[in-house]
């Protein structure tokens, strides 16, 4: 019998198949590893302090927000960028539906953005008429199978080649055949005709200047790169959170980027880009257009879970999270998984908060997210006040799984009460186990714990004793 | 669209602000060393290029010195077709190593499969990650240096800069600076590294020396 206070992760942790709990737990262990390795192989003295400056030039951009936002707004302007700002997902949509419409423009390549995944852009530009194809080999195949990602870097982590190879075969990329590098040829065929078919890129950015105006996008693949190559019209859809001071900075921010995500001491193809391109060069974007989208962040921004904010999207926090490691990402029923995302998706989601108010609980405290995180955000921290929040906003979701505590203030507020109790105590000794899973709030706890034996009340005696001595 | 767009503005400034206001200090810009990124762990080596070479053989980059070696190189795989940049194409066809090899100086979308290889000029190397440096100025065409399967890079050896942080304060001015660091590669198939997704498979930095 399952207990009736189960929280909702724990039920996906269990329904999760084995299958897919292997590739996750196995995916995410791995790249943990390497990314301590080579964190530390690289900096062995100073890996902590690049963290923590880097956490700190984060945080002190965000509490100036309001006078680097428009800094980087003077700075791409010079660079030839029209700038845009959306105060939510509707907007940021809207605006790149009536720059598409205004090209004429009918196909579209995109590289990974997260906050394109907050807006749900492609469902939208979909039902406008505009083909929308992701490049990212992991987005590609997401998109194939109309799932959701599971990860920020990797988001295809709950699927194994043999699921994928079949995806391929059902979309006519070929007869089933699971081998990776096969199952990546046919994807390079394939997207490089999308790819010179398309009018229009839509990208991210991992950091924006606000000094130059340069917008950073970071990618292996190189597919970030080839959407700037192939199309005339550039769209940059961006969160208000990405900007980074000086150019100077992201000396730092890039360095702990890829190691962070992937244990490589630098991402393959790092772009820098400032405005459409040079005149004599044949390819690549005539127009360049950025988004700027707020979508709930000014709220989060006005929260005491500010610092989440900083947070560059490495996905070290999720590889390292035993609970992630056990629950994959589609546990968390929002856009950002793990311990980032069991802080920011609840912040993100406003009214609906309640609904998502069990993700901070999802969690031991172990600590590890804090200690692995490239801008030194202290998730656990932010996960405790997100559980007061829930308590105090009398969120359902916020309490389930827990015993209820009324009982126990009572009691430990008068010590006859607590006298008594006590003694009562030493009948849980002789109680068998089943008698009290009768009680509900008691199931969550006993139905996969075995209490130890009861031994209350004796240091009271020692301490009297103690006294008399 | 003007309108509602600078009332998106408007308000996104206001609620920044407004969210700010209660906070009793603001956290201050870090002063930290210039040289806190640079990564020192590696073997010690007398000439930067060497420190390049060995820190783009273990990102799988192909280092190699003199434009004659390419030629080697673009015979031994039986690479004999592809793009260059018109600067380099009349010297290299010169060169007894190249002979056999067509060289084409226009990168025809149209025929994007026929191009083996592609040779543009780098803006510089980086030693410190083994990145090679790409900008719209130095790169004849964009798409001749990520369509072909192998893209060689041609490099000057006054473009070495020793570090990321060297390299970022000369970004100069261009409005497209790539950094590429080995071939395109991806592990989102259970975590299996392969090479060559999109961009090339073969990345050659060649030393003009
Ligand atoms: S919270 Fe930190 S560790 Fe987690 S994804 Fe963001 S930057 Fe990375």
């Amino acid at each position: 019998m399952q207990p009736k206070t189960f929280q909702k992760i724990d039920r996906f942790a269990r329904d999760l198949p084995a299958e897919v709990h292997a590739t996750v737990y196995d995916g995410s262990k791995s790249t943990s590893e390497k990314r301590y390795d080579v964190l530390w192989r690289d900096f062995p003295e100073t890996a902590d302090v690049l963290r923590e400056t880097a956490g700190q030039i984060k945080q002190h951009t965000l509490e100036h927000l309001d006078q680097y936002l428009e800094q980087a707004e003077k700075s791409l302007t010079a660079n030839g960028a029209q700038v845009h700002f959306a105060g939510d997902g509707d907007r940021a949509n809207q605006i790149a539906l009536e720059l598409m419409q205004k090209h004429g423009a009918k196909k579209l390549v995109k590289s990974k953005s997260m906050v394109t995944e907050e807006t749900h852009l492609v469902p939208f530009l979909e039902k406008n008429g505009i083909e929308c194809v992701e490049t990212d080999l992991g987005e590609f195949i997401v998109q194939i199978d109309n799932d959701h990602p599971s990860h920020i870097v990797k988001p295809i982590m709950h699927k194994n080649r043999r699921q994928i190879a079949r995806s391929f075969e059902r979309e006519g990329l070929g007869a089933y055949n699971d081998d990776p590098e096969t199952i990546t040829r046919r994807a390079r065929v394939h997207l490089r005709k999308k790819y010179f078919e398309a009018d229009v890129a839509v990208t991210g950015a991992n950091f924006v200047s606000a000094e130059s105006g340069r917008i950073v996008l970071v990618t292996n693949e190189g597919n970030a790169r080839f959407c700037m190559a192939a199309t005339k019209l550039h769209i940059a859809i961006v969160g208000i959170e990405k900007l980074v001071p000086r150019d100077k900075d992201l000396g730092l921010f890039l360095n702990l980027i890829g190691r962070s995500g992937t244990g490589q001491q630098l991402t393959v193809y790092t772009q820098f880009i400032a405005g459409p391109k040079r005149a004599e060069q044949p390819d690549g974007p005539e127009e360049m257009h950025v988004i700027f989208v707020d979508n709930k962040r000014t709220d989060v921004l006005a929260s005491e879970c500010r610092e989440i904010l900083r947070c560059i999207r490495c996905g070290a926090c999720l590889n390292v999270c035993p609970v992630y490691r056990q629950a994959s990402g589609h546990a968390y029923r929002s856009v950002y998984p793990g311990p980032v995302g069991a802080v920011l998706s609840p912040l993100l989601a406003a009214d609906k908060f309640p609904e998502l108010a069990d993700l901070p609980k999802a969690s031991s405290l172990c600590g590890a997210c804090n200690e692995v995180c490239p801008v030194n955000i202290p998730i656990p921290d932010l996960l405790l006040r997100l559980r007061d929040k829930g308590k105090r906003e009398g969120a359902k979701n916020a309490a389930a799984g827990t015993p209820p505590m009324g009982m126990y203030a009572m009691m430990a507020s008068q010590p006859s009460a607590w006298k008594a109790a006590m003694k009562i105590g030493y009948a849980v000794n002789v109680t068998p186990q089943a008698m009290m899973n009768v009680v509900p709030a008691a199931q969550a706890w006993t139905s996969v714990r075995q209490l130890p034996k009861w031994r209350g009340g004796k240091f009271r005696d020692w301490m009297k004793k103690k006294e008399s001595e | 669209m003007q309108t509602a767009m600078s009332d998106d503005r408007t308000q996104i400034f206001s609620r920044i602000k407004t969210a700010l206001a209660p906070l009793p200090q603001r956290a201050a810009l870090p002063n930290y060393a210039r040289e806190l990124p640079i990564c020192r762990a590696h073997p010690e080596f007398s000439e930067l290029w060497e420190l390049f070479s060995h820190k783009a053989k273990q990102v799988n980059g192909t280092p190699l010195v003199g434009l004659a070696t390419l030629g080697s190189w673009l015979h031994e795989k039986k690479q004999t077709h592809g793009y260059c940049d018109r600067a380099l194409a009349e010297r290299l066809r010169a060169m007894p190593e190249f002979e056999g090899i067509t060289l084409e100086t226009e990168f025809d979308r149209g025929r994007f499969d026929d191009f083996a290889f592609g040779i543009t000029l780098a803006a510089g190397v980086i030693a410190e990650t083994g990145s090679l440096i790409l900008k719209d100025e130095s790169t004849s065409a964009r798409l001749g240096a990520l369509a072909p399967w192998t893209h060689a890079a041609i490099v000057d050896p006054a473009t070495i800069y020793p570090d990321t942080v060297t390299a970022l304060e000369n970004l100069g001015s261009d409005p497209s600076v790539i950094w590429a660091t080995g071939p395109s590669k991806t592990a989102d198939v259970e975590g299996i590294l392969i090479e060559g997704v999109h961009g090339p498979g073969v990345q050659i930095v060649c030393l003009d020396a």
